[in-house]
């Protein structure tokens, strides 16, 4: 197989900065999807705005490109419709928590089955690296010069108090994990929240002086450790990857399928 | 599991923006950017086909090609 198959490629060389992390969670998107076997008919990718959701316009499935914070709603309308679909969901933070923050709480109440990937590069990229709500406390932008005085969400505890029933977080230094994970996500009957620690070296490592691509990448290596690990003890700052939450409850699709088909045997 | 060995590494110029994340990250140092920021394999001969270049791509620019011996 070739990453070429799955890719509009005459949209190509893509939007990116060079070293954008969003680049990585494409190659590792369609990594998992090939992976799967699935045909490209059978999924459908839905976006909002930011330079995150651009992803929808370079990859060969159903594309929905849709406006600032509302992928999810309009994601919401596609599965309710042909339930048999995939829908994935690829978001920027500032896209999923701050413009889409209620839509994103109410898909994981819901649990609706579906694929939401959160590319957390702690910044608005493509509007010229304003701070959003996952730069986190102390965090330089270019709306906060003296470092920003917000502190920023935890999306994996956010996503499980929501409701959500796959919670996961990977790095895109961690690429083998990253595809594992959004393959799992894919298979998962109900709504999953996938965070990716995305590399955003134009806007945030600038400003935050955090290096180029691959030094982000390097912190990722250095700073992350797998979930239940000894040393996020020693080192409580160190963040934690991997599968956080991961249950079985009554899919949203399915319930409603069962409510038409309990009145329509009533009225017959 | 059968060893492999590389039969080419396929870059396309035209997407490579020269972030360097390949060059950084090759266990072997095979990968490197030229005068014009473009990557090329400078030592193939010291590939071991880990791929890792090809998946870490964020230009999707890479692919290794390999084969079973």
């Amino acid at each position: 197989m070739s990453v070429k198959d799955y890719i509009r490629e005459r949209f190509f060389p893509h939007m990116w900065c060079p070293g954008c992390g969003h680049g990585v969670v494409l190659n590792a998107m369609i990594r998992a999807v090939e992976s799967l076997g699935m045909s490209k008919n059978e999924i459908v990718m839905v976006s909002g705005i930011g330079c995150s959701a651009r992803i929808s316009g370079y990859v060969d499935f159903h594309s929905m490109h849709t406006i600032h914070g509302r992928a999810l709603a309009f994601a919401t309308g596609i599965k309710m419709s042909r339930p048999e679909l995939n829908v994935i969901v690829p978001m920027g933070d500032g896209d999923a928590l701050a413009i889409g923050g209620n839509h994103f709480l109410h898909a994981a109440r819901r649990n609706i089955e579906m694929t939401a990937i959160v590319m957390n590069n702690r910044i608005y990229g493509m509007t010229g690296g304003q701070f959003s709500p996952l730069s986190g406390y102390a965090a330089a932008a270019s709306t906060a010069p003296y470092g920003n005085i917000d502190h920023g969400f935890d999306i994996a505890k956010l996503s499980e108090a929501a409701g959500a029933t796959f919670v996961a977080r990977t790095t895109t230094y961690h690429v083998h994990e990253l595809t594992r994970l959004i393959r799992d996500a894919i298979l998962h009957e109900g709504f999953s929240v996938l965070e990716v620690l995305t590399q955003c070296p134009t806007y945030f490592g600038r400003y935050n002086r955090a290096g180029d691509a691959p030094e982000m990448m390097e912190t990722y290596k250095n700073r992350t450790v797998a979930v239940g690990s000894e040393k996020k003890h020693q080192d409580p700052d160190l963040i934690e990857r991997g599968v956080f939450v991961k249950k079985e409850l009554p899919e949203y699709c399915r319930e409603y399928e069962k409510v038409i088909e309990k009145n329509q045997q009533k009225q017959t | 599991m059968a060893k492999k060995k590389l039969k080419a590494h396929h870059i396309e110029r035209t997407w490579c923006k020269g972030c360097g994340i390949c060059v950084h990250f090759c266990p072997k140092q095979v990968l490197a950017l030229d005068e014009h920021n473009i990557a090329y394999p400078a030592a193939p001969e010291a590939c071991i086909c880990c791929r890792m270049c090809e998946y870490r791509c964020p230009d999707l620019a890479i692919e290794v090609e390999c084969q079973e011996t």
